[in-house]
């Protein structure tokens, strides 16, 4: 094709097909289903290509944004798919599940008016046309450097040390703790949201490139770091952010009352939305609170709503405050979750049999921004409120686990329980110890946990290759 | 994949499971336990360990059949492949020299408590062991025990073997001690560990049960295996298995374990030595 015409801009960001709330409320099915080719050449048409490319700078794994998407404009797929690998080996993941509305999107100059492109989308529809395909077309390895590396957590942050340096021709070796690979991509994030079979594809592909995966293998249990690091060259750690919070209130301990990543993992990891197919046990709430307001709280919710329960998000501030991505409260809304904003939960209570029945909760009112710059709730006196319920998840947040924290001597810690490690490199207190992801920075998203991933594995390659 | 080495039913519904797995096997001690899957989409259930062999690297469990995944892994030959083996999990039993110590152990725990009383015993404690069932012939292990023991006692409810009755008469087999016993481990059903702790406390001798609530990953991330210790919550999984028996909130244990009915998490249903010992509380009263 010829240059690019100059024409009028085009704000007209392409909306991607969704299944109908009415419908999709009822089912574990994709949510979004992604762009036809005519559509998403459209879309990639829309991008101004420019010179200076504010996406690019805004994205944690630096994609070539322009580049990938002039390839869909062009309708030359299989180069676009191969630009946007060069940088991203998740794409499938990160085009559904990437804020792009915090990243790259908000730097694009048509965001002034509403028609910022759609990179997401775009980035997403790449990935699943080579699916499609079916056959996978493999990158060069180079000659092996004899240099051996374990990966401990094979969450996103793993997966990408363990794909970046099995192409820089080191031996790769994954311990995970449980029996899948994926990290929170297959524990915690539904189905609907993100199909695991795109997850099992991505991971099928790195087993593909060589990386050796050992399942149901606990580091700092089945074997320490220290032991890790006789047979290994280097060792990253990408164990996530898997202890999960509560808030210490009265009646916690009562049945039905779950963390969200009790509820999330026998949904998704134990596939509980397939019973009585798969063995995994569910219980069939009727009213179901979600207590926070992050991706992880409308996750549970819009779980509990698909298996029949009335649902609710209770939530201590406003609207305006919710964490969780506008896309997904918007998706929840439409699904039909109830959102009780300025409300806190003081106590849960049981009936004889010791399940929950009723929440009583405090209304609040927003007073004088805390230090995270939100208006931080206050309680009003005498509002407390006893809202009958029959489970409740709690959804308020993770640390990173103690397991390999206690069970390391040497491994410098922080406040928080997070390993701490150079935010340009990823290294440790610890020599030949490199970490990045959520273990590091506490619970976050996936794209960082790349980044970080990214970080690492250069600076690894460089000592690797050093000694 | 693990391979199983073998499998025999050592009494009526409990069987002797022996796999294959080095990496645990180097590293496990008395009390920890490991999470094992039947099969591939099968449920995750732990199960506390009841022997090893360094050497050879292998596990061996005494598995309860309840149902469920415990029925299937009581029917796995020799020579098939199980999915799941991930350990050693949780912390082992804290072995000291105490002194005297009396082991406990009822249903899966006539397994799980024999690598601890070996431990005592080489630690050069005086090792009081005491094993438990409904009947003679629901005993096992017994001449091993002997071999860690300076003084093995059974217990069966019909009186077929040893002392008639159920753990409430333990003051008696302490009474007979030539000397004040210094702890007590008991291994076993949730209900034979909560009555311990309640027989032993105004005796003043500390009193460490294994905990079994349900689980999951066994690794502090789902936090369904919650107990409340001393009124703080804790994770049994990483902060556990074991506890004072003092100061666990049982009522709150066994209403939490019977929030999946459906699951076979815990394989410890059919001892009866729930409803045995209600009886037996109510004819003391
Ligand atoms: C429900 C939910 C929804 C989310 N939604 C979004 C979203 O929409 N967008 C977004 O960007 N982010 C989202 N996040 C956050 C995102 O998933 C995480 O930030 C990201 O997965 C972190 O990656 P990681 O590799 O650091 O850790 P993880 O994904 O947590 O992976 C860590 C892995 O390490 C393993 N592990 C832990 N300890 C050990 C050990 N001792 N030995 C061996 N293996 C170990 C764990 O089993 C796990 O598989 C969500 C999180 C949750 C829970």
């Amino acid at each position: 094709m010829s240059e690019p015409v100059k024409r009028k801009i085009d704000y007209n960001r392409r909306e991607m097909p969704k299944q109908l709330p009415q419908v999709r409320s009822h089912n574990f099915y994709e949510v979004a289903l992604g762009y036809p080719p005519e559509t998403a050449i459209e879309e990639a048409q829309r991008c101004l290509q420019c010179k200076k490319a504010g996406c690019v700078e805004k994205c944690p794994v630096e994609i070539n944004i322009p580049g990938f998407v002039r390839c869909i404009a062009e309708g030359d797929f299989a180069k676009g798919i191969k630009i946007l690998k060069e940088k991203n080996c998740l794409p499938a993941v990160c085009g559904r599940v990437c804020p792009q509305e915090e990243q790259c999107e908000s730097a694009c100059i048509m965001l002034k008016k509403g028609g910022q492109s759609a990179i997401g989308r775009l980035e997403r529809f790449l990935a699943d046309w080579e699916a499609a395909q079916g056959k996978l077309e493999l990158p060069e390895i180079p000659k092996p450097t004899g240099k051996k590396v374990a990966v401990v957590g094979g969450g996103p942050a793993g997966l990408t040390v363990a794909g970046d340096l099995i192409k820089l021709g080191h031996k790769v070796t994954i311990f995970e703790a449980l029996h899948k690979l994926g990290g929170v991509l297959i524990y915690g994030i539904p189905e609907f949201r993100l199909p695991k079979a795109i997850v099992y594809r991505e991971v099928e592909y790195l087993r593909m490139l060589g990386v050796e995966v050992v399942t149901d293998f606990v580091v700092g249990k089945t074997r320490s770091v220290e032991n890790l690091l006789r047979e290994f060259d280097a060792i990253f750690i990408g164990a996530g952010a898997g202890l999960p919070w509560f808030m210490n209130i009265p009646g916690e301990n009562l049945n039905g009352v779950y963390s969200a990543n009790e509820y999330l993992t026998r949904m998704n990891l134990m596939k509980g939305f397939m019973f009585p197919q798969y063995q995994t046990p569910i219980k069939e709430h009727a009213k179901v609170a979600v207590v926070g307001g992050g991706n992880v709280a409308m996750d549970c919710a819009r779980t509990a709503l698909r298996l029949g329960a009335e649902t609710r998000i209770i939530y201590r501030r406003s609207r305006q405050e919710l964490p969780a991505r506008l896309e997904e409260v918007e998706n929840a809304e439409e699904e039909g979750v109830i959102f009780d904003f300025l409300t806190l939960p003081i106590r849960y209570i049981g009936d004889e049999n010791g399940w929950v029945k009723e929440i009583e909760y405090l209304k609040m009112q927003l007073g004088e921004p805390d230090a995270s710059g939100r208006r931080s709730p206050v309680p009003i006196e005498g509002s407390e409120t006893i809202l009958p319920v029959d489970a409740v998840v709690c959804a308020i947040g993770n640390s990173p686990n103690p397991l390999i924290p206690t069970s390391t001597k040497g491994l410098q810690i922080g406040k928080k329980g997070n390993i701490v490690a150079d935010e340009a490199t990823g290294k440790t207190s610890m020599e030949k110890v490199w970490a990045g992801g959520d273990v590091v920075t506490g619970a976050a998203t996936v794209i960082l946990a790349m980044g970080a991933g990214r970080k690492a594995a250069r600076s690894m390659h460089e000592f690797l290759c050093s000694g | 994949m693990f391979k199983v080495i073998s499998n025999e039913m050592v009494v009526p519904n409990i069987h002797l499971l022996t796999v294959e797995a080095p990496a645990v096997a180097a590293q496990i001690e008395p009390g920890q336990f490991v999470i094992l899957r039947s099969e591939e989409d099968g449920e995750r259930i732990p199960l506390s360990i009841a022997d090893w062999d360094r050497d050879k690297g292998t596990l061996t469990f005494a598995i309860v059949n309840v149902g469920g995944t415990t029925d299937k892994l009581a029917s796995l030959r020799a020579g098939t492949d199980i999915p799941t083996v991930v350990g050693p999990l949780g912390n082992a039993t804290e072995i000291g020299e105490f002194g005297t110590v009396v082991c406990i152990g009822g249903c899966y725990g006539i397994g799980s408590i024999y690598p601890i009383a070996r431990a005592l015993k080489e630690k050069n404690n005086r090792v009081i062991t005491i094993i438990e069932a409904r009947s003679s012939y629901l005993l096992f292990w017994e001449d091993k025990y002997k071999q860690v023991s300076d003084k093995f006692v059974t217990i069966t409810r019909d009186g077929s073997r040893g002392v008639r009755g159920h753990i409430t008469h333990l003051p008696e087999i302490l009474g007979g001690l030539p000397e004040p016993a210094n702890r007590i481990i008991v291994n076993g059903c949730t209900f034979l560990m909560k009555h311990t702790s309640e027989i032993s406390r105004p005796f003043g001798i500390k009193t460490i049960v294994s905990l079994n609530p349900i689980m999951i990953d066994g690794t502090g991330m789902c936090g369904v295996c919650r107990v409340s210790i001393a009124s703080k919550t804790k994770f049994a999984c990483v902060d556990g298995p074991d506890f004072d028996g003092h100061e666990v909130d049982w009522a709150e244990l066994l209403q939490r374990r019977k929030t999946y009915i459906r699951e076979e998490a815990i394989p410890l249903r059919t001892s009866k030595c729930e409803e045995h010992a209600a009886n037996r509380r109510g004819n003391i009263v």
